[in-house]
């Protein structure tokens, strides 16, 4: 295959500004104010270039490429706008990738710029060389490689447009030194059409009407929205549509925040460790209406055995998502915001209230069960639970919360109560230990809000605990939370529940984490008794800048429920 | 049940669409029987045709999954009753061997082969058509000795009357319609 567009792409260095001058002007057109980065050899000419632009682009150091991929992930998800992550060649660009991977399952726009060796090197094992073209391909929505400067201007220009139209998702632009030094003549227009690639998909009000005839025909309805709600801003008429039907809405992991918790249409939150009235009644349900979320194992269980009764309507933007999981009888391949918006019309206000006391029922039983414990908990040693309750009522759902992975982020996502849209910071689809502390970072510069507060394990918070360098730099005002139970405390569940309680290699000798973050200069406390808590919390969030809370949880606790690997959804485990 | 599929992956010129296209069939352990690339018929537009069995589901799976990559246009899974299809191949034997006795006329009479080159020391044969087809003249030819021997990737040519341009021409329209799936996979 030939190159580049049968372009002939001269770059003999004729021109006005260089490559790098140009990459910064760029950005600068696209409306980025805030990047996150590490600089070496080969991104020199551009990091040079931002100094001149201190003013217009606050670039901020990370300790580690991957933390700055993470932070720009959290700074895109709290903002809706792309995330930007630099690094240099080599070692720089494959400790983005685990990043680029979370944000591609998450689908979240980042436009990742790594610098590459000189274009007359590639291809000879040069110093600091990797093929991140070829080892990014599977994990970026697009990626291209730039070997001059006149290649610039529409490179960038397609990498903002990929990555935040359509379902969004990271793109990643690897930009050679020489490239980077070479002059160019400068023209910037940006991307609005790329002819393989149509983000804008047309309505067929044919399927949004078979959609309203089963919906206006349903006994047992469920709503089960995700991410994509979220993205396409589409909170608004999802609460409409549920209001005005009256159908239960039920969130995946990511799609918490896209309705109100306390709404009393929300049905609660799905999947593994989710709530046990949607995982249950998920089976009993004769029509479920999927909005901008893709049935992953982690939502729907064995496959086999999930909603056995149900006719699926499926509404999401990628077509490659339709039938993929499960085969769907509707499907509505389009936006969330403009299909809801066309829906609500032809749906007939409607209400289920014996089919929402089911819930209720359930709800209870849950409770009962398992929440109570969970959160009022009248001896012993504190539980996660409780922890995540406190903060959620001392901030009445006013602040942005971001996790790590494990049980501390099953347990924020069960009991912290979201009451406004993009309020939650998490890994779903990879499920990357590590991403909460940096994620803080780019969601505490992206946010407005007060408060930011970032639940993390023992385990999670020593996987990318160099970013403390970074919070202490730029006195980035997060909130630490740290649920030490010195156990890799989900895999331990695991062993427990599986592998007949042989803990294997999951016990952790922690350092004293107090004493860590004094040495970054971040105040800290830690709490192991109860009576401690809330006058601990409440002087964590009453303090200006970062703040590191260390509470000793619980050692041998398991997140409850659970819909355990194989097991249908209606199999939902309440008790151990 | 799995099925042989001819699929025709139309995308942009660019470095790099055959591996983004191959992944896709290797992370869903999917064999690719045969392979083929070149430039199409319309200008700048790529055509890799692969061939691979599978089930109707899974191709469908894939062919949305190629779609989703950026630089691929379109893509078309077609049974091997939708198309017409040929292969090539080429034998390189012994002038000595295909001399003796009717060898030479079995090949071009019985088998529709073609002599391209004739030396003294070899003759090489081009023989065109499906698979089963090639096979039964290497069968044959195995006989009495081959000394060189290469089968091409298939090649497709569609039934359907709607053709590329017409898609292109609705990809690149203001108004960029999307196409209904049953013209997709008809």
């Amino acid at each position: 295959m030939k190159e580049n567009n049968n372009k002939n792409h001269n770059g003999n260095g004729q021109g006005e500004i260089s490559g790098a001058e140009a990459v910064i002007n760029i950005l600068i057109a696209e409306g980025v104010d805030t990047i996150f980065g590490y600089p070496g050899g080969a991104i020199m000419p551009i990091y040079d270039n931002l100094m001149n632009v201190e003013d217009k682009i606050t670039h901020v150091l990370t300790r580690h490429e991957q933390g700055a991929a993470h932070a720009a992930q959290g700074y895109a998800m709290v903002t809706g706008k792309p995330g930007v992550c630099l690094a240099t060649s080599g070692p720089g660009a494959t400790n983005l990738v685990t990043g680029i991977a979370n944000a591609y399952l998450d689908s979240v726009p980042v436009v990742f710029i790594t610098a590459q060796v000189v274009s007359t090197l590639i291809g000879t094992d040069a110093f600091q060389e990797t093929d991140i073209i070829g080892v990014s391909m599977p994990v970026t929505k697009w990626n291209c490689q730039v070997k001059s400067a006149d290649e610039i201007p529409e490179a960038l220009s397609k990498a903002f447009y990929i990555a935040t139209t359509g379902r969004p998702g990271p793109v990643l632009i690897d930009i050679t030194k020489d490239a980077q030094i070479q002059k160019l003549n400068f023209i910037y227009s940006k991307c609005d059409y790329i002819r393989s690639y149509n983000p804008h998909i047309p309505l067929h009000m044919k399927e949004i009407e078979s959609a309203a005839i089963l919906i206006n025909h349903a006994s047992r309805p469920m709503i089960i929205a995700g991410h994509g709600v979220l993205i396409s801003h589409a909170e608004e008429e999802l609460l409409k549509f549920a209001e005005k039907t009256g159908i239960p809405v039920a969130l995946t992991l990511l799609g918490l925040s896209a309705f109100p918790s306390s709404h009393r249409l929300y049905a609660g939150y799905l999947g593994m460790h989710g709530n046990y009235a949607p995982n249950v009644l998920t089976n009993q349900a004769d029509l479920l209406i999927a909005i901008g979320m893709r049935f992953d194992d982690r939502v729907t269980g064995n496959l086999k055995k999930y909603a056995p009764d149900a006719s699926v309507i499926h509404i999401d933007i990628d077509a490659a998502e339709i039938n993929k999981n499960v085969r769907v009888d509707v499907a509505i391949n389009n936006d969330a915001k403009e299909a809801l918006y066309n829906l609500i019309p032809l749906v007939n206000q409607n209400s289920y209230e014996k089919w929402i006391r089911e819930f209720r029922i359930y709800d209870k039983t849950e409770f009962d069960t398992v929440i109570k414990k969970d959160i009022k908990p009248e001896s012993g040693e504190i539980k996660m639970g409780e922890v995540v309750k406190m903060i959620s009522d001392l901030t009445k759902g006013d602040a942005v919360i971001v996790t790590d992975v494990g049980q501390n982020q099953m347990v924020t996502a069960r009991y912290y109560r979201f009451s406004e849209p993009n309020t939650l910071v998490t890994s779903g689809g990879l499920g990357t230990m590590g991403f909460g502390l940096p994620a803080s970072v780019g969601a505490r510069l992206g946010s407005h809000k007060k408060n930011v507060i970032t639940f993390l394990g023992d385990g999670g918070f020593q996987m990318t605990i160099q970013e403390l360098g970074t919070i202490m730099q730029y006195n980035i005002g997060v909130k630490i939370v740290i649920l030490n139970n010195s156990y890799l405390g989900m895999v331990r569940q695991w062993q427990d529940m599986f592998f007949s309680k042989r803990y294997a290699s999951t016990e952790m000798v922690n350092p004293d984490f107090v004493a860590i973050a004094a040495a970054y200069r971040i105040p800290a406390k830690k709490v192991s008794e109860r009576a401690d808590l809330e006058s601990s919390i409440k002087e964590m969030l009453a303090t200006d800048g970062p703040y590191l809370l260390e509470v000793t949880v619980e050692k041998e606790t398991n997140v409850m429920p659970m819909v355990q690997p194989g097991a249908s959804v209606s199999e939902i485990k309440l008790t151990h | 049940m799995n099925q042989e599929y001819t699929l025709s992956v139309f995308s942009e010129d660019h470095i790099g669409i055959l591996n983004q296209i191959t992944i896709i069939l290797t992370r869903r352990q999917i064999n690719i029987d045969s392979i083929t690339a070149s430039e199409s018929a319309v200008k700048g537009v790529h055509l890799i045709t692969i061939v691979v069995r599978t089930t109707p589901e899974m191709v469908q799976k894939v062919v949305r999954q190629m779609e989703k990559v950026i630089d691929v246009l379109k893509v078309f899974a077609h049974t091997s009753e939708e198309i017409v299809y040929q292969e090539i191949a080429l034998f390189k034997v012994s002038t000595k061997v295909m001399m003796s006795g009717t060898i030479t006329d079995q090949v071009v009479r019985y088998h529709n082969g073609r002599l391209v080159e004739v030396t003294p020391e070899y003759m090489v044969i081009e023989k065109t058509g499906h698979k089963d087809e090639i096979i039964e003249l290497l069968h044959f030819l195995e006989k009495h000795g081959i000394l060189q021997f290469v089968r091409s990737g298939r090649v497709a040519i569609t039934r359907q009357v709607k053709e590329l341009n017409t898609y292109l021409k609705e990809m690149d329209s203001a108004t960029r319609s999307k196409i209904p799936e049953s013209t997709i996979y008809n």
